[in-house]
C-alpha cells in the first residue's frame, strides 16, 4: 500500500494540469464515409476536468467520436479545438488512449511501457524506473518480464492503462475499456482511471454501460445515430434526461 | 538395380568419410546461398516494411511487381545477371562472371522479391492490429517500420526460410553465371546436374541426400522457433 502511494506521487510529478488542454470544443463536427453520416454536426464544449462519459447504444458513433478527438480519424467537416488550438500531433502527444481490445506489442510487459516512453523521447535511463512505477500502479510488477500477450484479459487492459499513464498524459481517452471484462477486472480498471482523475488528468470514457456511467461520470455526452442528443452534468442527466431516447436507453429499453 | 545400390553405398561412404570434394561443394553452396539470403533479408525487410507502412503513388504497382517477381524463373535471373556482368555488359569491368560473387548476386536477385513480398504481407497484417495504438503513442512512419519488423520477427523467419529454400535449391541461375567450374563455382545443385549426366550417380546421390538433410534441419529449426514464439504469444 505504501509502495502504491509512493508510485502515485512519483507519477504525479511533472504532470501538467489539464487546464491547458481544456476546454475541448467541437464545432459542427461531421464524419461521412460511403455516403453515410456517422457523426452528424456535433457541437460540444467540455470545460470541466474530471471524468466525462460518452454514452449511447451500439453504433451511436461513440468510439468514432473518441477517435476524432484524438486525431486518429480526420473529420470530413467541422473543427476540433483543444484549449482553443486545432488538434495536431503536438496535442496528441499530451494525450493517451486505451482501446477496447488491448493492443500490446509482442514483448514483455515492461518492454511495452519502455517502448512507449521511448517514442515520447524519454531518456533511456529514466524509462525502466518509470515503467516499474507504472507496473506497480497497475498491480502488475510481478509480471514485468512476462510476455504481455500471455497475460489475462483484465491484466492486459491494466497494462494498457499503465502504459498510457506512464506517459503522464493530460488527457486520458478510454474506448469501452471494460467491455469484455469481468466485474473484478472492471473494478480494477475503474480504480485506475479514477486515480488518474484525482491526479488532475482529464478522463473521457466511452461506454454503453449505464451502471458504469453512473459510477463515474461528472458529465455525460449522450449520442445516438451520430448526433449529440444531450450533454449534461451527470446528476441532471440521470435524474431528468431531457430526451426520450436517453430515457428509453436508461430504462433498459431497446433504442432504435 | 545392383548399380543403384552400389551407388547408394558409395554415396553414404562419401558422406560418412567427409569426402573433401563433397565438403568443398557443400561449403561453397552454403557460402553463396547464405550470403545471398543475408543480402535479400536486408533489402527485403526494408522494402517490405516500407511498402507496408508508407503510402505513396505507385505503391500498388510496386507490390504487384514484387508478387510477380516471386515467380521469376531462376534461368531468367541468371540471364539478366549474365548480361549485366558479361564483358560487354554495364558491370563487365567488375570481372565477376564465373565467380561466386556473380552467383551471390543472381541468387539475391532471385529471392529478394520473395523476402520483400512476404515481409510486406506480414507487416501489413501486424499494422492492421497496431496502427491506431502506434499513432496514438506518437510513432512516426519510420518508427512503425522498425516496430513491425521487430514484432514480426518470428513470423518473418518464414520469409527468410522461403528465400533460403529457393536459393539453395535452384540450378539455373548459378549454372549460367557461375559456369559450374570445378573447385571454383560448383554448387550442390549444379554438381548433381553434371554428375547425373556423366553417370556418376554416387556423388549426385550423396549431394542430393545432403541437400534434403539441410532442408529438413532448417525446417525443424524454424518449427521450434515458431513453437517457442507461440508459447510466448509472440507469433
Amino acid at each position: 500500500m505504501l509502495e502504491q502511494t509512493r508510485s502515485l506521487v512519483a507519477l504525479d510529478t511533472g504532470a501538467p494540469s489539464a487546464g491547458h488542454v481544456l476546454p475541448l470544443e467541437l464545432r459542427r463536427l461531421s464524419l461521412e464515409t460511403g455516403g453515410r453520416r456517422l457523426i452528424d454536426s456535433v457541437d460540444l464544449k467540455v470545460e470541466e476536468p474530471g471524468i466525462t462519459v460518452i454514452l449511447g447504444p451500439n453504433g451511436a458513433g461513440k468510439s468514432l467520436l473518441l477517435r476524432l478527438v484524438h486525431g486518429l480519424v480526420a473529420p470530413t467537416d467541422g473543427i476540433i479545438l483543444w484549449g482553443g488550438r486545432p488538434m495536431d500531433d503536438e496535442i496528441r502527444r499530451r494525450q493517451a488512449m486505451v482501446f477496447q481490445k488491448p493492443v500490446l506489442l509482442r514483448r514483455t510487459s515492461a518492454a511495452n511501457i519502455t517502448y512507449a516512453l521511448g517514442l515520447r523521447g524519454i531518456a533511456r535511463s529514466e524509462r525502466n524506473s518509470r515503467a516499474q512505477q507504472a507496473l506497480e500502479l497497475a498491480g502488475l510488477e510481478r509480471h514485468a518480464f512476462t510476455p504481455a500477450r500471455v497475460l489475462s484479459g483484465g491484466e492486459q487492459q491494466r497494462l494498457c492503462l499503465a502504459r498510457a499513464l506512464s506517459l503522464d498524459p493530460e488527457v486520458l481517452l478510454l474506448d469501452e475499456p471494460t467491455a469484455s471484462l469481468d466485474p473484478a477486472s472492471t473494478l480494477d480498471i475503474e480504480r485506475l482511471f479514477i486515480g488518474a482523475k484525482h491526479r488532475g488528468i482529464k478522463v473521457i470514457v466511452v461506454t454503453h454501460d449505464v451502471g458504469q456511467a453512473r459510477r463515474l461520470a461528472q458529465d455525460v455526452i449522450f449520442l445516438h445515430h451520430g448526433r449529440l442528443i444531450e450533454h449534461q452534468p451527470a446528476g441532471r442527466f440521470f435524474d431528468h434526461p431531457e430526451s426520450d431516447t436517453a430515457r428509453a436507453f436508461m430504462a433498459g429499453g431497446l433504442v432504435l | 538395380m545392383l548399380d543403384l545400390s552400389q551407388a547408394f553405398a558409395s554415396a553414404l561412404r562419401q558422406i560418412v568419410t567427409l569426402d573433401s570434394q563433397l565438403l568443398q561443394i557443400i561449403a561453397l553452396s552454403l557460402k553463396v546461398t547464405l550470403t545471398a539470403v543475408a543480402i535479400a533479408t536486408l533489402l527485403g525487410f526494408s522494402v517490405g516494411g516500407v511498402l507496408a507502412v508508407y503510402r505513396f503513388p505507385g505503391r500498388g504497382a510496386v507490390a504487384a511487381l514484387l508478387n510477380a517477381l516471386m515467380g521469376l524463373p531462376p534461368v531468367v535471373a541468371g540471364l539478366i545477371v549474365y548480361l549485366l556482368l558479361s564483358n560487354a555488359g554495364p558491370l563487365g569491368v567488375l570481372q565477376l562472371l564465373y565467380t561466386p560473387g556473380a552467383m551471390i548476386i543472381a541468387q539475391a536477385i532471385l529471392i529478394t522479391p520473395i523476402v520483400a513480398a512476404l515481409t510486406r504481407q506480414t507487416c501489413e497484417d501486424l499494422l492492421e492490429e497496431y496502427r491506431d495504438q502506434l499513432r496514438s503513442l506518437g510513432a512516426s512512419s519510420a518508427e512503425m517500420v522498425t516496430t513491425l519488423l521487430w514484432d514480426g520477427r518470428y513470423r518473418l523467419t518464414t520469409a527468410v526460410l522461403a528465400g533460403f529454400g529457393r536459393a539453395i535449391a535452384e540450378v539455373g541461375a548459378v549454372m549460367i553465371v557461375g559456369g559450374n567450374i570445378d573447385h571454383v563455382t560448383r554448387t550442390m545443385t549444379t554438381a548433381i546436374a553434371l554428375e547425373t549426366s556423366k553417370g556418376n550417380i554416387a556423388l549426385a546421390l550423396a549431394l542430393g541426400m545432403i541437400l534434403l538433410a539441410i532442408a529438413l534441419v532448417v525446417n525443424i529449426a524454424l518449427m521450434s522457433i515458431r513453437r517457442l514464439a507461440a508459447h510466448f504469444a509472440y507469433a
